[in-house]
């Protein structure tokens, strides 16, 4: 059953968006929703805490691992988009490049945590500052981790030369996510490192 | 192909079939397995409501005790939120959609399975706690909080032992379901519709899934976050809701109702879908203003992000905050108003049948207008600060869940029946369902507006003789007999309707979208070739090819 209901005239082009695009968008925004939740109770807290130690006491801005992972998004894109052209090897190379800048970013994100907790005493039960600060942190953090875990999959197929052109969409999709873990990272810098210093 | 799944219908050990149906990734049997899990929650919850309108029959009683009452209507309305509700609209989306929009399956068929056996976990967890709420050697003890959880309650110092562990990790899982469930709804209906089925000749079916979709992405992701703070309070130590520390309960408040308010349009917003699929169909007439429909409904998802705060008059505001959150809530009255004013000119001049369905949809239409009228009442601040935690709000939204979200549910379940299971409901043991139902639920809930109005709160385990409140609170008891007997008379009709019920056909209602373009059940492939849309009404155009809807549209 369920014949051709009724006959549309031939040429008719009939194109949708891609599944998996339409799906990390709307996975984005349910993220997006989770972030602003956790953004707007560290923003709330700011200054709130009755004890010590306060944020300019202890933290350090993170510079260097910022910048790492934003520039991670431009090799990101570039290799994305060398995938689409068929440059493999370029591909190869940038993706790569891409998941060690993410890896720098982790591994300072570990040492500053290992400094504050061993060397600071300071952890999420200390005041609600340290409440806030490693749920929102870890919370991002939490998310460069999946992103990685993608990135690693990727290269690892890359390198073994599983990854072509055809894939080219697939990438773009995890692209897409390693962005919007960039992008929160601007507002979580900025709420915690500008604002809240 | 077809003749491949008999051979196989025929050899199968029961075994077999419960790893078939464990092991599914096809929209239909989740769809039904989502139904049938809220089905066994409905009745629990039921169960849990009779216990407590025994207790609340006469003053001064001991039926339950104090802490006995407070574990009943958390798990009440927390059961009936997350375990009744959405299990059953995911379920009904997940079965129809798809088919509505000519498509074969969900964008993420994989992703849809694991959705629903996280809702499953949630639930089975949550019920877990009656045996385990004190740690599996101590005994069991059931969340004491209520439904919205308020903070300080949930701190380790008021809130020994598990049972409110189990409630936030419960409600963690099966939010991680919904969101899954969301993403797939989404990307089914943007990325999958059949040749010719644009945004505009979507089933209103789809476009309600659509918006609740939306809904749920912005709306269960700030309980989940709220879940995750609670749980680092509760496990970690943290501060997120401690006062001793600088921590704020208010902030809890905020967080739960910038969830818990979207979350009743996430649950109404399916209902007006299935309204809107029934009512045409039974009154012969095209859905009158499809675009204002659409429109009306996109309106509400996105006022009813801004409304949150009016469950919190008597928190206390700001006199602008007030007037703010009076004024969006207020606002969602208009979009609602064109709504009802569709459905109404959509069976005005019609030729309506009054069938099962058709008869729900019209108790549906006049309960919700009720139900808005005292959300509109309730909405203004000062009518609030009196009112506010009384069982005038209890009777005001189950007016909504009940007179609006149930009745459309009993209208989906009597319209889609036979096309799930190929057999007709009883339509005689359907309007005794209907009538009987019907007297119930207003015996409870008209009634039980009265002692709201003469002060009394809700979720007290009993209260004093001499207060006015005796006959009223008798009479919402009694209520609840008629409305078991209708549920006793579904669930029968439900039953044996599956095997003598008249045979459906493909198409028993004469109606107008996709669905009913293939056989009752739908093979596991929905469509042998992929149906082909021209206008609102595809079926409609193939049977009337003289006059089809699509010269008009």
């Amino acid at each position: 059953m369920g014949a051709n209901v009724v006959t549309i005239p031939a040429g008719d082009s009939w194109q949708l968006p891609s599944r998996g695009r339409t799906g990390m968008i709307s996975l984005i925004v349910a993220e997006s929703a989770i972030f602003t939740i956790f953004v707007a109770a560290y923003v709330f807290y700011i200054g709130k805490s009755p004890d010590g130690p306060t944020p300019k006491q202890i933290l350090h801005v993170p510079i260097f691992a910022t910048i790492c992972l934003l520039s991670s998004s431009l090799t990101m894109h570039a290799a994305a988009d060398s995938l689409r052209r068929g440059k493999t090897a370029a591909f190869r190379l940038l993706w790569i490049l891409t998941l060690l800048l993410g890896l720098i970013f982790i591994i300072s994100t570990a040492r500053e945590w290992h400094r504050l907790i061993y060397g600071q005493g300071f952890t999420i039960e200390t005041n609600l500052f340290g409440t806030t600060y490693y749920s929102l942190v870890g919370l991002h953090a939490s998310h460069v981790i999946a992103g990685l875990a993608g990135l690693t999959i990727v290269a690892i197929l890359g390198v073994l030369g599983k990854v072509r052109s055809e894939h080219s969409e697939r990438c773009d999709i995890l692209a897409l996510y390693w962005h919007f873990v960039d992008a929160v990272w601007i507002v979580v810098f900025s709420v915690v490192y500008v604002i809240g210093r | 192909m077809a003749s491949e799944s008999i051979a196989l219908t025929v050899h199968r050990s029961p075994l077999q079939v419960v790893y078939e149906w464990m092991a599914t990734v096809d929209h239909k049997k989740i769809g039904l397995m989502y139904i049938v899990y809220a089905l066994l929650f409905l009745v629990i919850m039921g169960i849990e409501a009779i216990l407590m309108r025994i207790q609340l029959a006469h003053s001064n009683s001991t039926f339950l005790s104090p802490q006995v009452f407070n574990r009943l209507f958390t798990m009440h309305g927390t059961t009936g939120v997350f375990f009744v509700a959405m299990p059953i609209l995911f379920g009904f989306a997940n079965y129809l959609v798809p088919l509505m929009i000519g498509a074969r399956d969900m964008a993420f068929p994989r992703l849809n399975a694991f959705s629903f056996w996280m809702t499953a976990f949630g639930g089975l967890l949550l019920y877990a706690s009656f045996f385990a709420g004190k740690g599996f050697s101590q005994g069991g003890i059931a969340p004491d909080v209520g439904w919205f959880a308020y903070a300080p309650l949930t701190a380790p110092a008021f809130s020994p032992g598990h049972s409110t562990d189990y409630w936030t990790l419960s409600l963690l899982i099966a939010g991680v379901g919904s969101i899954g469930g969301a993403v797939n709804f989404i990307a089914t209906i943007i990325s999958m519709r059949c040749r010719g089925m644009t945004l505009s000749r979507m089933p209103l079916m789809a476009w309600m899934s659509l918006v609740m979709s939306s809904l749920v992405l912005v709306t269960i992701s700030p309980l989940t976050a709220a879940q995750l703070m609670l749980m680092v309070d509760r496990y970690m130590g943290g501060h997120f809701f401690d006062t001793t520390a600088g921590g704020s309960v208010v902030i809890w408040i905020h967080f739960f109702w910038i969830f818990g308010h979207p979350e009743v349009y996430v649950l109404i917003i399916p209902c007006f879908g299935f309204i809107s699929e029934i009512v045409p169909v039974f009154s012969r007439k095209a859905m009158f203003g499809y675009p204002a429909m659409v429109a009306a409904s996109v309106g509400i998802g996105f006022v009813s992000l801004g409304v949150w705060a009016h469950h919190m008059f008597t928190v206390g505001m700001p006199s602008y905050g007030n007037a703010f959150f009076v004024l969006t809530t207020m606002v969602v009255a208009v979009p609602t108003g064109i709504k009802i004013f569709n459905w109404l000119a959509t069976m005005w001049g019609g030729k309506i049948v009054f069938a099962t369905p058709m008869i729900f949809c019209i108790g549906f239409l006049f309960q919700f207008l009720i139900a808005g009228l005292t959300g509109i009442m309730l909405a203004t601040a000062p009518f609030d600060w009196q009112l506010a935690n009384s069982y005038f709000v209890v009777a005001h939204f189950h007016y909504v869940i009940v007179g609006g979200i149930l009745f459309s549910i009993f209208a989906a379940f009597y319209y889609w029946y036979p096309k799930i299971t190929g057999r007709m409901l009883s339509e005689m043991l359907g309007k005794w369902h209907f009538w009987i139902f019907l007297i119930g639920f207003h015996l409870t809930f008209d009634f039980m507006h009265v002692p709201g109005l003469l002060g009394m709160p809700r979720r007290i385990y009993t209260y004093e003789a001499g207060r006015g409140w005796e006959t009223w609170n008798m009479i919402s008891s009694i209520g609840v007999i008629f409305q078991a007997a209708g549920i006793l008379i579904f669930v029968y009709n439900m039953i044996q309707s599956y095997f003598r019920g008249t045979i459906a056909g493909n198409d028993p209602w004469d109606a107008w979208t996709l669905e009913w373009s293939t056989t009752s059940p739908p093979p596991e492939y929905d469509f042998a070739t992929l149906p082909v849309v021209r206008s609102r009404r595809p079926l409609w155009d193939l049977k009337h090819p003289d006059d089809p809807d699509w010269k008009y549209e």
